[in-house]
């Protein structure tokens, strides 16, 4: 029996030591917002914040957790779902089939509580999981829209025979 | 033991698959406006007007939906065409899924439930509008015999119905139950609004399932979560054709978890467990010995090999032809030539193959996220024994599909195979992404032989296309294959208007196919055929171009003037990619042309190469002419995402084969596009507004020869072939 802190409240796993994080939150506790995508820490799709830092859950193990690691999942990160990425998320309609959602969100918060005002570099170096549906440009703007930046507005270009929309 | 290794053009039937699922599930294209159901209430308390509308007491409308939604946009583009036509109030519009076991109960009045080829709107428009102004009609029918008054003299706008002249208004919530007794008017009857007066379609409006892919409530059906359910992992024979010749159970009984090890048909083998790292971790742990057939000792290069004989071969699968090509090219005073060769590219949905399904003795149960949901059911049914007519698929949206998951259903069935063994107790099968590398219907690999002739004028009197490779339908549909001719692999080079033209006209040409089938199986993957043949067409029309000392543009137009639908869209391209215009030091531009899925693409492509010959994608302009912009906004997601498919496969893609298996089974090799080298994406939409064409799949057949025709520009050496990670540009 191991001791977790996930989204504010401690919870009793039942679990070998080895068992990735990413499964104990999907099937052991049961939130299943945090995603698999390839197992090996390249995609992204399980990002969760552990201590505030943004970490891929299918590559740690329940044993090299504490119970006093304080776990965040994408269901955890606020409330209301009013995180200023995901009220950009919304305001951009950055998700496609939003299976990688959860992660670009999680690593996006984490990225934001560092650098309030990323530069397109600093975007560039930390939102690193994959999409496959290609949200790259929206998921762009919609970070420099949470850090209220002036590039705000300024959309990915698109014309509908000759009319900027 | 498999006779033969590879065919050349003989029908390669490996698995009997249910492509056409439509004709299994019954009965034709019926266009109901009234459900043969016995009650028109529905269970959220709306009234069914008819069957793609339903209207709530407070006015909200629930619109039907029977495609799949795999981020495409789909739902909305529909919802926002049955809204325009029915005129009510956009806020208050939700979307209710349609089950295949509920279209087949009502004999298919949803139609064709299938979601692919780029058909999600353009293949169901016209229904679904006529659906939307038929339920307006009985509305507003609905409100004239309670206020008395002639129909013609009420307008209705959001919903609400108004008589002007005695200032009386009525809702659609206080009609709709009496407009679903109305008789209905008959569909072809209906005058649909002209485009140019849309109030709703043609909008760029937010998608309406936004919300719960932000805080991760979405339950894809990966998350699903059933009372007393077991989950399942499965390894298939890793060589195409291998058997499952034994497992050693014991050594695995005793692991956490671990409730059965089942043989599932004669391929592959699953471990049942209560959670599915505990099936996974016994299934890697697991001694499997597989029965190996020949094929395991076949490599990348004796692929190579057997596709590049068919360059040459004296017959072929399929042609087109006008005046004599090799006679005109042999005569030419200048002449070009070259061999391009294209991988084999598996999809990578970011949500891995699955299903879930419960088995009881009188109804089978399937959760799938599916491109195709009666392919799905016929699937559960066939697997399983039981009737369709007992048998349901829940919707789940996808995780992405890409084309993977459409008609072949194999994961259906190997899901279904399973729970066979767990009656009553639902079993959801989850491939691990090692299995979905390993097990995919990859993007078919081919090379290309094309010859050209060039007058003393620099203009193309003859062009000679030969494609060798795999083809899609010998093994999914061999029934589109017809007389050994096989023209599907020649997608995009079509002489009819339409579908997938070639925009191009040339004196004398020839292109042809020679079909050479290998082990490893191939299927539809986002642009399908469009990908390869735009890369061999229109990186070899720039070599000509090149050839003939003329600018890539001005050549193509002269080539294209039979052609004003091609050309308008390439002049689009080429104006807002500023074409001819001074760039960076060190940035150069390509650009190409191309048709598909009815829409009509190019794109322009800005590059820098390294000197170390690192590519750069800087910035790319794609012009679509989709014929109808349904939702501006989700159309350039979705050229935005082609870029991002396209792009990624350009530089990285490819799924490599050794010893009959594939090699390439993670990310950490099979590498993706990320943000970092995503380029700014201009989308420039040029509607016509007189035809319907797709939209998810048309643009991404430009983006990789754009690219590869900038790197021409930037090193002066033509690009023969993908990925580019493997290519020496400098």
């Amino acid at each position: 029996m191991a001791k977790l802190n996930i989204n504010g409240k401690t919870r009793d796993v039942q679990a070998e030591a080895d068992m990735p994080l990413l499964w104990v939150i999907r099937e052991i506790v049961g939130l299943t917002g945090t995603k698999y995508g390839c197992g090996v820490a390249q995609c992204g799709s399980c990002s969760v914040h552990i201590n505030g830092e943004v970490q891929r859950s299918c590559s740690i193990r329940l044993g090299d957790l504490k119970p006093t690691d304080k776990i965040v999942t994408i269901e955890g990160l606020s409330p209301t779902a009013s995180h200023p990425v995901q009220r950009a998320w919304a305001a951009v309609d950055v998700p496609q089939c939003g299976y990688c959602q959860s992660g670009q969100i999680m690593a996006a918060a984490a990225l934001l509580k560092k650098k309030p005002k990323p530069t397109d570099a600093d975007i560039d170096a930390a939102m690193t999981n994959i999409c496959r549906c290609g949200t790259y440009q929206r998921i762009r703007e919609a970070v420099h829209l949470a850090a209220g930046s002036e590039t705000v507005g300024k959309r990915s270009s698109i014309t509908v025979n000759g009319k900027n929309i | 033991m498999r006779k033969i290794v590879f065919g050349k053009g003989t029908k390669l039937s490996r698995r009997k698959f249910i492509v056409g699922s439509a004709a299994a599930a019954g009965g034709g294209l019926a266009l109901g406006f009234h459900v043969p159901l016995a009650s028109a209430q529905t269970q959220n308390g709306a009234t069914e007007v008819n069957i793609w509308v339903a209207i709530k007491p407070d006015d909200s409308c629930v619109i039907r939906i029977a495609r799949s939604e795999m981020g495409q946009g789909t739902l909305t583009g529909l919802a926002q065409l049955v809204a325009e036509e029915l005129q009510c109030d956009w806020k208050k519009v939700s979307t209710e899924g349609i089950t295949p076991a509920r279209n087949l109960a009502s004999k298919r009045a949803w139609g064709d439930m299938s979601t692919g080829g780029s058909r999600g709107i353009r293949g169901s428009q016209d229904y679904v509008r006529r659906g939307g102004a038929a339920a307006r009609l009985m509305l507003l029918q609905a409100a004239a015999d309670r206020l008395k008054v002639p129909v013609a003299e009420l307008t209705v706008s959001d919903g609400v119905i108004t008589h002007a002249a005695s200032k009386r208004t009525l809702r659609y919530g206080q009609v709709a139950a009496a407009a679903a007794k109305v008789t209905p008017p008959d569909p072809k009857t209906i005058q649909l609004k002209d485009a140019k007066n849309w109030t709703i379609a043609g909008k760029p409006l937010h998608r309406l399932d936004t919300k719960d892919k932000l805080n991760g409530s979405k339950v894809f059906a990966i998350d699903l979560k059933l009372p007393g359910m077991l989950n399942a992992a499965i390894r298939k024979s890793p060589v195409f054709g291998g058997k499952l010749k034994s497992f050693d159970e014991a050594k695995v009984a005793k692991l956490p978890g671990v409730k059965k090890v089942v043989k599932v048909h004669d391929n592959a083998v699953a471990v049942v467990a209560d959670t599915w790292w505990h099936a996974k971790t016994a299934l890697d742990a697991l001694p499997i010995v597989w029965d190996e057939p020949v094929v395991a000792t076949i490599s990348d290069a004796k692929i190579a090999e057997f596709l590049k004989e068919g360059l040459t071969a004296a017959t072929t699968n399929g042609d087109r032809k006008n005046g004599d090509a090799l006679a005109a090219i042999q005569a030419a005073p200048k002449k070009v030539e070259a061999v391009y060769s294209t991988p084999f590219l598996s999809h990578a949905c970011m949500e891995v193959m699955n299903a879930t399904v419960r088995l009881t003795a009188d109804k089978a149960e399937a959760w799938v996220p599916t491109q195709n949901l009666e392919a799905s059911m016929a699937a559960l049914s066939e697997e399983s024994g039981i009737p369709l007519a007992k048998c349901e698929v829940y919707r789940h949206d996808l995780g992405g599909g890409f084309g993977r998951r459409g008609g072949t259903q194999d994961f259906t069935r190997q899901a279904t195979a399973i729970a066979k063994e767990f009656p009553g107790i639902p079993v959801k099968m989850i491939w691990s992404r090692e299995e979905d590398q390993a097990q995919d219907f990859f993007r078919p690999i081919s090379q290309c032989k094309l010859s050209a002739g060039l007058d003393d004028g620099g203009k193309l009197v003859g062009l000679h296309v030969r494609v060798s490779g795999q083809s899609i339908n010998a093994i999914l549909n061999p029934a589109g294959i017809q007389n050994g001719r096989d023209m599907r692999q020649l997608q995009g080079y079509a002489e009819q208007p339409g579908d997938a033209q070639l925009g191009y006209a040339v004196p004398n040409l020839l292109i042809e196919y020679a079909m050479r089938n290998t082990h490893v199986p191939v299927g539809p993957w986002r642009g399908v055929n469009t990908n390869q043949n735009g890369v061999y067409m229109e990186c070899f029309i720039e070599e000509c171009a090149r050839a003939a000392g003329k600018d890539s543009v001005e050549f193509r137009r002269a080539l294209m003037e039979k052609f004003p639908k091609h050309l308008a869209v390439l002049n689009a391209a080429a104006e807002k990619g500023d074409w001819g215009k001074p760039l960076p030091a060190g940035v150069h531009r390509g650009i190409a042309q191309f048709m598909g899925y009815g829409s009509y693409s190019a794109a322009t492509a800005e590059v820098s190469v390294s000197p170390q010959g690192k590519v750069k994608v800087h910035r790319m302009v794609l012009a679509l002419n989709c014929g109808h912009a349904v939702n501006p906004h989700q159309i350039a997601a979705q050229v935005e995402g082609s870029v991002a498919y396209g792009l990624g496969a350009t530089l990285y893609g490819e799924c490599r084969v050794e010893n009959g298996r594939m090699v390439d089974l993670n990310f950490d090799t099979y590498e993706i596009l990320r943000l970092a080298e995503f380029p700014k994406v201009e989308t420039v939409i040029v509607p016509t507004y007189d035809f319907w064409g797709g939209v998810g799949e048309p643009t991404i057949c430009v983006v990789a020869p754009a690219v590869m025709n900038a790197i021409f520009a930037a090193t002066g050496k033509p690009v023969r072939s993908l990925p580019l990670k493997n290519v020496k540009l400098v």
